[in-house]
Order: C-alpha cells, then structure tokens, then sequence
C-alpha cells in the first residue's frame, strides 16, 4: 500500500462514524422537515394518509397569519433585551472585578460560577418558586419594601410574564459573558494603562480608548453568541408556560413550534417554522463560525 | 485620597451584593430544600435552614418515580458519554492529525451544525424516533444526544490532540513499536485529561438537556430527572405544591451538575470563545 494512499484513507476512515450519526439524528430531520414544509400534513398523515405537496402554502399561510408575524417580533425583542442586557451587566461586572480588590473579585467570580452551574430545570424550578404568587419570596420582599404584592401573579400578564422570563435568562447567561470579558481584559497591560495615567487620560478616556479596542472581539463574539441563544430560547418559555402562563399571549419561535407541532398536530406549518429558525440561526451563525475558523488554521 | 478610598469601598460593596444577587436563587434552593411544609407555608420567608431536616431529601429518594427517572437519565448520559467520546475521538484525530482534502469544509460544518438549535428540529426528530418505534427510549434518545455533542466534543478535543507533539510517537517508532503502539502507550495517556473534559461536557449536557426529551420522552415511565422535575411545575400551577420537596429534588438533580462543571468550565469556556481570548 503506498503511503499516499493510505494517508488520503485514513482520516477519511475516522470521520465516517461522526459522518453517520450526523446524518441519521441531524441531516434526515433536516431532510425530512424541508420535504413536510412543502407538503400538507396534518392529523389525518399521523394515521397513514399519505401526506399532500402543496408548494408554498405552509408559508404563505403562515406569513399571512397574523400570529406568526407576532412571535416573530416577540421573540426578536426579548432575545434584544436579553442579550443586551445579558451584555451590559456582564461587561459592567467584568471591569468591575478588574476594579475591586482580589477577595471581592474570587467572591464574585465564585458566585457567577456556582449560578452558571446550574441546570437550566433546576434553575427554573427554583426561581418560579420565588415568583411564585402565595408565598414566594419576591412578593415578600416588595411587600416589606412598601407594595402591595400580596398575592400578585407574575406569570398571567404577558409583559410581567417576559419580565419574569428576561431576568432569569440574563441571570443564566451573565456568569459566561462576565467571566469571558474579565478574561480578556486581563490580557490589558497594566504597563500601557499606567503610561496613558501619567500622561493624563482619565478613568473614561482610558476604558473608551484602551480597554475597550482591546476587548472588543471577545466582546462582540459573546454578543453573538448571546443573540443567537436568546433567539432561541426555549426551556424558560415553556416552565414558565408550565407554572401557569397563558400559552398564546407568551409563544416565541421555539414554543410555538411546539405548539403547532406536538399541540395541534401541524406537522406542514411547524416544520415550515422551524426551517425559518433554522435559517437565522445559519445566517447569525456564520460570523462567528468564521472567526473560529480563521484562528484554527 | 479619601474619596479613592471610599470609591473602593463602594465599588466592593457593590462586587458583594452582585455575587449575592448570582448566588441567592441556588442558596434559596438548599435552603427551602431543608424547611417543612409548615414552615414554607408560613407567609413570612425563612431565610436560614435551622431547625432543618432531611425529610424532604427522603422523602425524594423513597419516590419510585424519582427513582425511575434516575435510572434513565444515568442510562441516556452514560450511553450518550461513551458514544460521543468514542466517536469524537476519531473525529479530532482526522482534523488535528491529518491534512485532507474537505477537511476545511468538514470543520466549519461542524461549527456550523453545533450552533442548530434543538428547538427547530425537535419536531422532525420526533417524527423520525416514532416512525422506527424509538419513542421513550433511551438508545433512541441517546442516539440524538450523541448527534448534539459530537461536534463541539471534536472541536474541544482537537486541541488536545494536537498538543501532544508528533515527534513524541516518532521517537517511540524509531525505537522499535508500531504505530499503534506507539499511539496506545505514548499518545492515549497524555490525551487523558482532555478526554475527562469533553467527557464530563457530554455528561453535562445530556443530564441537563430538556427540550429533546420533552419531545421523545412522550411516557411518564420514560422522564428523565429534568421533565420529572417539570412535573412538579406543572402540578404548582392548579394546586399548592410542597416547594421544600421540589427544592430537595432539584438539589439532587443540581449537586453532580455543579461539582462536575466546576471541573471543566474553564476548558469549556476557551471553546466557545476562542482565540478572542488568549488564556
């Protein structure tokens, strides 16, 4: 066997079983969803009807609803706030740990870690019980702190609903986005800030034109990847919904695929949606997949 | 100086109050996990676990349904480890090890198949599972875990492998073992620790994941730990729910959670962030 040969062999050898899985749980689904989103399949399909082409009817049924176009700009809005203020904090406490001496900065840091542990059930578990309306401990303390919030259901008004939602979806994404910001301003010489002290810049002027230039691609790479998980986000939507939110006047894309989906049996329309989803997750993706891509090689 | 004094002081007192703010919802949950119905139904809040026991934790455990949920969720996350682990491995020595034609491409499909999120292929997937009769099973659920974390598991353990230098499995070919052994005897033990942190991110992710189990896992018999403990949500919303009982299982589902990902965070955050941070 010559070598090059085998050498073209091999590694083509040792991704096939990657290959294979790929494509049996993620590439058919893909497949299979692309074919069903041209098609009509509904209930009578569950139960062996063959399903029915109807070209672009899912979607322009869909795009003609008004409802789609409501939880697409819900879930752009909320997943703005989210990764916006997932950011902003996030940033405030990376410069903040820089500011702070060493045993604040470790009770802070040990804090985020132990909030970023958390799996997302158990964390949603515990923070319905602090909403929760009898006797939760939110209600408690607004009550001590003067309001009148005995009793008040958080989860039955949509907007106190997302409220709800935005703060723990900031609470979760915070420690990742504050941990990766400190560490890239650890890579700030002190040297440089100290030389841009002497000459007279002050506190504003060396963050806007030193710390910030230098922390900006970690900055914008966390950005992104807040954006695009807060586009899709889902677990907190859908306990939220569980613990007694109204389902219709709180759906953003994921529970609303769900809905048509596993709800109401639309198996045409839910898989026209998700492939929209899928779409902008593809299209937000790519800027950040280039840039690991361009530090790999 | 006294005002950079008290600015310091301030900003201290802010750093404190932040991390109690972070820690507070997982004190509340060991805390309320500790404290009686009675207790717990009380309107005011108590905020330290005296007079605490360990009933709601026995209460949890003597539960078959927890149980249950316990067995299968060790089951998918074990299978979903080796799997991965096997199978990314193999991956990661083709791209770090190897210079291909496609290989380019076959990374950044990964990267981008990484980024899919579950939430817009779970219907298809479902469809898929129930069509091979694979429903509330764990192979099948296993087999759809092992998809999700392939990718970023090749992409973690790619660094690894290519941190252990060639000329190492050279020298030991020059002195006479294959190349086999070679890699079994010199390579394989020096890539142990990055197999225990793409390991221990497999684990992570398939104990915690939610949104494809809701999905496959239709029966009650066949919940994971996370979708018995949506059960207990769902149950607060029509009636009055023993919250000290929920906490004590959400303590248990949590404790491995944090101590394992206390082991790998700092490993797994490079990943993502990439050379935007140089560590």
């Amino acid at each position: 066997m010559s070598s090059a040969s085998s050498s073209r062999r091999v590694p083509l050898a040792l991704i096939i079983p990657t290959l294979l899985i790929l494509l049996v749980a993620l590439g058919y689904p893909i497949g299979w969803q692309v074919i069903t989103s041209f098609q009509h399949y509904g209930m009578l399909q569950q139960f062996g009807q063959a399903p029915e082409w109807v070209g672009l009817d899912n979607y322009t049924a869909l795009f003609t609803d008004g409802y789609l176009w409501v939880v697409i700009a819900r879930s752009i809005v909320f997943c703005l706030v989210c990764a916006g203020g997932t950011v902003a904090i996030g940033g405030g406490m990376a410069l903040l740990m820089r500011a702070v001496s060493t045993p604040a900065r470790l009770i802070l840091q040990v804090a985020l870690l132990v909030a970023w542990a958390m799996p997302v059930v158990t964390s949603m578990t515990v923070w319905i019980w602090i909403v929760d309306w009898r006797r939760g401990v939110l209600n408690w303390l607004l009550t001590r702190l003067g309001g009148d919030f005995q009793g008040h259901n958080w989860l039955v008004e949509p907007l106190s609903f997302f409220a709800v939602a935005a703060v723990i979806v900031i609470w979760m994404s915070v420690p990742f986005v504050a941990l990766s910001i400190y560490a890239g301003l650890t890579q700030v010489s002190p040297e440089v800030l100290e030389a841009a002290q002497i000459d007279g810049a002050t506190g504003w002027q060396r963050l806007r034109h030193i710390i910030l230039p230098l922390i900006a691609p970690v900055v914008s790479i966390v950005l992104l990847l807040q954006l695009i998980w807060d586009l899709r986000v889902f677990t907190q939507i859908k306990l939220l919904q569980d613990a007694g939110g109204f389902a219709n006047e709180t759906n953003l894309l994921g529970t609303y695929i769900y809905q048509l989906g596993t709800g109401a049996g639309d198996f045409g329309a839910a898989a026209a949606v998700s492939v929209i989803m899928l779409a902008l997750t593809v299209a937000m993706s790519w800027y950040y997949v280039r840039s690991l891509m361009k530090e790999e090689s | 100086m006294r005002a950079t004094k008290l600015r310091r002081g301030l900003l201290t007192l802010l750093a404190v109050v932040l991390a109690l703010a972070w820690a507070f919802p997982v004190y509340w949950m060991v805390n309320s996990a500790f404290l009686d119905k009675a207790t717990l139904s009380s309107t005011k809040p108590t905020f330290l676990p005296f007079g605490g026991s360990l009933d709601n934790f026995t209460t949890v455990i003597g539960d078959p349904a927890f149980g249950r949920a316990l067995v299968i969720s060790l089951s998918v996350t074990l299978v979903t480890v080796a799997a991965a682990l096997a199978i990314a491995f193999l991956g990661a020595l083709a791209i770090s090890r190897f210079r291909f034609r496609g290989r380019a491409s076959f990374v950044l499909a990964l990267l981008l198949i990484q980024m899919l999120p579950a939430e817009g292929l779970f219907i298809a997937q479902y469809k898929m599972m129930s069509s091979v009769g694979l429903l509330n099973n764990v192979i099948g659920l296993a087999v759809l875990y092992t998809a999700a974390v392939v990718p970023f598991t090749i992409w973690m353990l790619r660094g690894f492998v290519a941190g252990v230098p060639i000329d190492l499995e050279e020298a030991a070919m020059v002195d006479g073992l294959s190349r086999t052994q070679a890699f079994l005897r010199i390579t394989f033990p020096l890539l142990a620790p990055g197999l225990v942190a793409s390991g221990v991110y497999a684990f992570l992710q398939a104990w915690n994941e939610f949104t494809v189990a809701l999905v496959v896992m239709t029966e009650e018999q066949a919940r994971t730990l996370p979708l018995w403990l949506r059960g207990f949500i769902q149950a607060s919303a029509t009636r009055e729910t023993d919250w000290g009982q929920v906490m004590a299982a959400s303590t248990l589902v949590a404790i491995p959670v944090i101590v394992f990902f206390l082991l790998v965070q700092s490993r797994m955050s490079s990943g993502l962030v990439g050379g935007a941070v140089k560590g």
